[in-house]
């Protein structure tokens, strides 16, 4: 009895330590500059992990999964590479002209199979490449679920283009209708989420303007993707924003689900 | 001498000045003069506002006549900060490449200055209604736009003007 009990508490922690991420804490990425003139143009971005946008006061973000697409598509090299105790920082050389992307990708799996009669469960860290080589033989009754959370934020030297924009149709994917960085406080901004390349109606977004901690009204906006994977933000005031697409919680659904996420920071501009 | 053939015209009661104004009232305005005002800032550090010119009319795309920046520094550096005049920034700026042919130009002091252009320059070689922007940033400072709309034909004379509060003093124009 007691030992069913303590059981359960530690899968309800297992799974409350694999779900974190996304919820008791926001991953972001902040960039110096969105908007950029000039000849020699560099940006430098922290990373970090922490429960208020956009201050490093928690843990840093690991740079293995971050990279750089120039506006021509191709892969820049992160320069000046750092990760302290609350953050991480690098800086990137806009050599080209137009959109930049920086964004990770990380993939794990997640899930359950019975060996000897009993229930065991993936350990954390486990990716599409080492799933077969993480479940013993003998394991039977194999449940697994993939998580692919992405991390992004755009910088435009002059003109803003669209070439960085390519989808992988994995995850969550953003899709310009309004340029990320053609953002004007007043001006309501379009964007577009296909999940595994696909429009889908009901993702769950969450807007949060950057600050918070000099104010007491998180200010939170939470919508919804409609049939198109589109959705329409009315800013509430200029700066920096954080956005977060997640797919709903499935209910009554397989012990590890496949889930989602994305997380944007948005520049929005004063006129 | 723009401003003795206005007074002339003003006055116009003179025989005299009525033959020489004649002509200059039958031909129709072909440049606008703008004179802009920088106020002189009691601040600690002080660097001389950038400032962007543009002209707009509805249902075309906006026309930057004049950019005041640090356009001679080594290595085209000024450009740096030219997005700093947001607005201009993103409705044409962004798009142009610098330094800018007859366009660029240096930063100027406090005080009047007259900055002219052609009908042609202004891109108003069609009649309708446009709108003057002059946009000022400084660097430590702060942003200020005006907006000055004008018609083109234009009457000669004086054509309207805009009292900054920060970054600007008074702009007007006047067309000859």
């Amino acid at each position: 009895m007691k030992k069913g009990i303590l059981g359960l508490a530690m899968t309800a922690a297992i799974v409350a330590l694999t779900v974190q991420p996304a919820q008791a804490h926001r991953q972001w990425m902040l960039p110096s500059s969105t908007t950029l003139s000039g000849d020699d143009v560099w940006v430098t971005v922290d990373a970090a992990v922490s429960n208020d946008v956009f201050y490093f006061q928690h843990q840093p973000l690991r740079l293995d999964g971050v990279k750089a697409i120039a506006p021509d598509g191709v892969e820049a090299e992160l320069k000046n590479k750092a990760t302290g105790r609350y953050r991480s920082t690098f800086d990137l050389q806009l050599d080209k002209r137009g959109t930049w992307r920086i964004a990770s990708m990380m993939e794990s799996v997640s899930g359950t199979y019975m060996l000897n009669g009993k229930e065991e469960r993936l350990p954390r860290g486990v990716t599409t490449a080492t799933l077969a080589e993480r479940i013993p033989a003998g394991a039977t009754d194999v449940k697994t679920g993939v998580s692919v959370n992405r991390n992004e934020t755009y910088v435009t030297v002059g003109e803003p283009s669209l070439d960085v924009f390519k989808l992988e149709n994995k995850g969550i994917e953003f899709v310009p209708v309004t340029h990320p960085n053609d953002l004007v406080n007043g001006e309501a901004a379009t964007f577009k989420f296909l999940l595994d390349g696909k429009p889908v109606a009901g993702l769950n977004v969450t807007v949060i303007p950057g600050g918070i901690r000099y104010r007491n009204d998180l200010g939170q906006q939470d919508l919804k993707t409609d049939a198109e994977g589109k959705v329409t933000i009315n800013w509430t005031m200029a700066g920096m924003y954080w956005i977060n697409v997640t797919t709903p919680r499935a209910e009554g659904a397989a012990p590890a689900p496949s889930r989602a996420s994305y997380v944007g920071t948005f520049e929005v501009s004063e006129l | 001498m723009t401003m003795k053939s206005r007074a002339l015209l003003i006055g116009g009661t003179a025989g005299l000045g009525s033959v020489f104004a004649a002509p200059v009232m039958a031909a129709a305005p072909t440049t606008m003069d703008v004179t802009v005002n920088i106020p002189r800032l009691t601040v600690a550090e002080y660097h001389r506002p950038y400032v962007a010119f543009w002209v707009e009319k509805q249902g075309e795309a906006p026309k930057t006549v004049a950019v005041w920046y640090d356009f001679d520094m080594k290595a085209n550096e000024g450009t740096k900060w030219l997005r700093d005049m947001r607005q201009w920034w993103r409705v044409s700026g962004r798009s142009m490449t610098f330094p800018a042919r007859g366009v660029s130009s240096a930063t100027r002091a406090p005080g009047s200055h007259k900055i002219s252009f052609t009908r042609a320059q202004l891109g108003a070689t069609a009649p309708g209604a446009y709108v003057l922007v002059v946009e000022a940033a400084r660097e430590v400072g702060g942003r200020e736009l005006l907006r000055i709309p004008f018609t083109w034909p234009a009457r000669a004379g004086s054509g309207g003007n805009a009292q900054g509060q920060s970054e600007l003093g008074l702009v007007s124009v006047a067309f000859r």
